[in-house]
């Protein structure tokens, strides 16, 4: 029996039923706090045409920056993009579609698509090129543009530790745009660093309750730095 | 003589106060954290997620899990808290951080700002900026007053497709310090040596000069 245990055994069972044409929400930041097993996976799959929303597209060879190598990104909402060469020529060349997103609104779309708010007004945008034809409003005296809210067919998660049960705690920035991802798929598959036993974790310290999380399997990270900066 | 770009982090860290959160851009922006005041105590805000960003780490402290909004590895500071990216943008757009500093290509005598996107140039995106720009009731902006041609980048309007709207009231060039109100740049101090007839000259947008422009002091280092 089951249960609530969200374990699954192997990478391939994480990312089961995932296929061409759909949407996948990634948390991270940078390379910080990004699910680099289950990108890893996808790319091993060969599935493209996909839709991935995530705040950046990694770097060369490094997190989602592989899933360029094969083309498998038809387009990609994100805040800030191009740190990569592959990606530059991509988006040059028209192969992929970059739906640019101010950082705070790519946060709360995923934030609302999981708490089922279909979209909300922000004052974010407005004015701006990313306020082009989205509906305005004005409310005492400001205004605002309608933004939509963000569902993905998948969700891919990095977390710290997590319980059988999918109960998961993030470790410091890696914690970013991971607890809204987890909120926002049709399938949330989560990988962390541990799996501990139900009861081992502090309920008051959980980010990610389990009700959120579909599967979870606990995976070895390289957790690349983009940019070392150091005091002597 | 021109600001350094230590002097304009030096002169935007005079505008701190006492128990100020604060978040800080790319750039000059970065600088003002080596500036602060004595006596000072001030929380700087990432937008990744973290409230009491630290110094760079040593060696020892290195951790990938620890970053800043620059992806740069920093530490947190005691009384830090960490956040998601949710929280963050909370924080900001709900105008709960009491100054943002951030760069800029343009700003006109509108208080509108350009900063992330030159047409026909490769354009990587936005990043946090619009949120902020939108939430901060309080903005410094900092630049260089003219480009390298002689270009004045303090307009009458933008020409560069805008980051916000109406949301600039502060403007830190590497010749002036400017306030903007009522549809018009007002000189309220000018660098070491540099004449109002420069700034008058450097500046394409309404500029008010009042009878008595102070010029800024520094510290000899």
């Amino acid at each position: 029996m089951a249960g609530f245990d969200k374990r699954v055994a192997s990478y391939e069972e994480a990312m089961e039923g995932i296929e061409s044409g759909m949407t996948v929400i990634a948390g991270g930041f940078g390379l910080c706090g990004i699910p680099e097993n289950l990108i890893a996976e996808i790319k091993r799959r060969g599935v493209d045409d996909l839709t991935v929303v995530s705040n950046n597209c990694g770097v060369d060879g490094f997190g989602l920056g592989i899933l360029l190598e094969d083309r498998q990104i038809r387009k990609i909402l994100a805040s800030y993009v191009g740190e990569n060469a592959l990606f530059e020529k991509q988006m040059l060349n028209d192969e992929i579609e970059v739906v640019l997103t101010p950082q705070g609104t790519l946060a709360e779309k995923m934030r609302a698509g999981g708490a089922g708010i279909p979209a909300f007004y922000t004052a974010t945008g407005y004015g701006t090129p990313i306020g082009d034809g989205k509906e305005v409003r004005e409310f005492n005296g400001r205004h605002y543009i309608l933004e939509e809210a963000i569902v993905g067919d998948f969700a891919i998660v990095k977390g710290w530790k997590a319980d059988r049960y999918g109960n998961v705690m993030y470790r410091h920035t890696a914690q970013n745009f991971n607890p809204m991802a987890a909120t926002a798929g049709k399938i949330t598959v989560v990988e962390v660093e541990e799996i501990v036993e139900p009861g081992e974790l502090e309920p008051s310290q959980i980010h990610t309750p389990g009700i959120y999380v579909d599967r979870i399997i606990q995976g070895s990270f390289e957790k690349r730095i983009e940019k070392r900066t150091v005091r002597s | 003589m021109a600001l350094t770009r230590e002097q304009m982090a030096q002169r935007v860290a005079r505008e701190l106060e006492d128990g100020f959160y604060v978040n800080l851009g790319i750039g000059i922006p970065t600088l003002v954290a080596n500036y602060i005041p004595d006596g000072i105590d001030v929380m700087l805000q990432s937008e990744n997620g973290l409230l009491g960003m630290g110094r760079y780490p040593t060696e020892d402290e290195l951790d990938s899990d620890m970053i800043n909004a620059g992806k740069e590895t920093v530490t947190a500071r005691p009384g830090a808290a960490i956040f998601s990216s949710a929280e963050s943008f909370a924080m900001i757009r709900g105008g709960h951080v009491d100054l943002t500093v951030l760069g800029a290509f343009e700003v006109d005598q509108h208080g509108n700002i350009a900063s992330w996107m030159i047409p026909g140039k490769l354009i990587k995106g936005m990043g946090g900026a619009m949120d902020l720009v939108a939430g901060a009731e309080n903005i410094i902006c900092t630049m260089t007053h003219a480009s390298k041609h002689g270009e004045s980048k303090l307009l009458e309007k933008c020409e560069l497709p805008l980051t916000g709207a109406g949301c600039i009231n502060r403007v830190l060039t590497d010749l002036a310090y400017l306030e903007i109100k009522d549809g018009a740049f007002i000189l309220k101090e000018r660098a070491p040596g540099v004449s109002v007839e420069e700034i008058m000259e450097k500046t394409a947008g309404k500029l008010i000069v009042p009878d008595h422009v102070p010029e800024m002091t520094f510290d000899a280092e």
